[in-house]
């Protein structure tokens, strides 16, 4: 029997799919309900990003080392328990040491339980593969979602309050009330820009990568 | 009466799931293909709903509310076990789609192919946990309202879903710019969906 080493071709292939040609919230269409509540400013996009990084990887780990135990039946369940523990997990950790940041996010983190990547990620692909394999599932799937979630997030805040972080960008002269030209756009706070914004992102990737191209 | 006919609108179009909250997305996009799936899908989350929003709602009024166990006796007045609610709700949602899945894949094979990964997923589709929680946080009178409210947030999502899915059906004779085709085209939609639906916005019943 010969053994994988851990970055054969096919593993780097594992986490480098979802970056691009697979990625879970322009491809795969898993886990848009997150990417559109919390991208209005980068820094809690930034921390969601972190804490989906670290249920995923963990839990699809968790539910691989399970996937011969689990009767497929109630799979579900057994699933949604792993993701509700890891996420309390990821809720007590912040609460202990960045008591801030976690105030400022606690209904984002709950609503990691219902994002749809994790389970839809234990599902596919968990369920099926070695803990090995599944760990770089995990790792390359967060950091796709993450991508996008940062990049959205970005233009949302730029375009829409003219910040970075919290931090203001664009010069203040240049603003109508202060006798400049430039206003923020006020649409891009509200949820349907973030959907359009997604989907001219789409098109900029698809226009690079045309074998993603749909049919219809 | 009228206040059930009330809460049925409001949840219905005033606050859609979809458009108002954009609450349960991915099971939108990804199954919105043909109308007859999303009929489908549809039908499957105003079922779901339809069950454990009453369902959680007895939960909270008799389980988890600050109080709610005093008919246990004098000792449990003061438990207030409303820090559970995420883990009881999504126990409760979880163990029933299972239950729908089990029907579906019973009765018809057909339906159960065509929702494929996504009948699993209806367990986190956030519309479904996101009611159970919008009922607890509108505090709803009674069993009838709560009912009532699960069956509006059901068919707004119906709506939603059905909607989408004849426009594309429609989009596929248009000549889309080829990158933007299929998903692309459909977030933009969904956007512009949206817009036109935060007019409802405004409007007090």
């Amino acid at each position: 029997m010969s053994k994988e080493s851990l970055f054969s071709k096919k593993n780097r292939k594992l986490l480098t799919d979802p970056l691009d040609d697979n990625n879970p919230i322009t491809v795969q269409v898993l886990g848009i309900c997150s990417a559109l509540a919390i991208t209005v400013q980068l820094e809690p996009a930034v921390v969601m990003a972190l804490s989906v990084f670290f249920v995923l990887s963990v839990a699809n780990v968790i539910v691989s080392l399970l996937r011969n135990l689990i009767p497929s039946r109630i799979r579900i369940i057994v699933q949604l328990v792993v993701i509700a523990t890891l996420v309390i997990l990821v809720d007590e950790v912040l609460k202990a040491f960045v008591y801030d940041v976690s105030k400022e996010l606690s209904v984002f983190v709950g609503l990691i339980i219902t994002n749809c990547i994790i389970m839809g990620r234990l599902e596919a692909f968990a369920l099926g593969n070695t803990p090995g394999k599944a760990f770089l599932d995990g790792l390359g799937n967060a950091f796709g979602y993450g991508f996008i979630l940062i990049v959205v997030a970005f233009f949302r805040e730029l375009l829409g309050s003219g910040t970075l972080f919290g931090t203001q960008v664009i010069p203040l002269e240049w603003y109508i009330e202060n006798g400049g030209f430039y206003a923020n756009n006020g649409m891009m706070i509200l949820p349907p820009m973030a959907l359009i914004t997604v989907g001219v992102l789409i098109w900029i990737q698809r226009m690079r990568n045309r074998k993603l191209i749909e049919s219809n | 009466m009228e206040e059930l006919v009330n809460i049925f609108i409001k949840a219905v179009f005033i606050e859609n799931m979809v458009f108002a909250y954009f609450l349960g997305m991915c099971s939108y996009l990804a199954i919105s293909k043909t109308v007859e799936t999303s009929v489908g899908m549809g039908g499957a989350v105003v079922f779901v709903l339809a069950i454990t929003v009453p369902l959680n709602f007895l939960l909270e009024t008799f389980v988890l509310q600050e109080g709610a166990l005093s008919w246990l006796g004098e000792n449990f007045k003061d438990v207030d076990l409303s820090f559970l609610s995420f883990i009881m709700f999504i126990a409760v949602i979880a163990s029933m789609v299972q239950l729908v899945e089990m029907i579906i894949e019973k009765f018809s094979p057909a339906l159960y192919g065509s929702l494929g990964l996504f009948l699993p997923l209806i367990a986190v589709n956030c519309a479904i946990l996101g009611s159970s929680l919008f009922m607890q946080e509108r505090a709803y009178a009674n069993i009838t309202e709560a009912t009532v409210f699960g069956l509006g947030s059901g068919s707004g999502f119906f709506l939603a879903i059905v909607g989408l899915a004849a426009i594309r059906e429609k989009i596929r004779y248009s000549n889309v710019p080829g990158p933007l085709r299929g998903l692309g085209i459909t977030y933009i939609i969904t956007g512009l969906m949206g817009i036109a639906f935060m007019s409802f916005m405004g409007i007090k019943l």
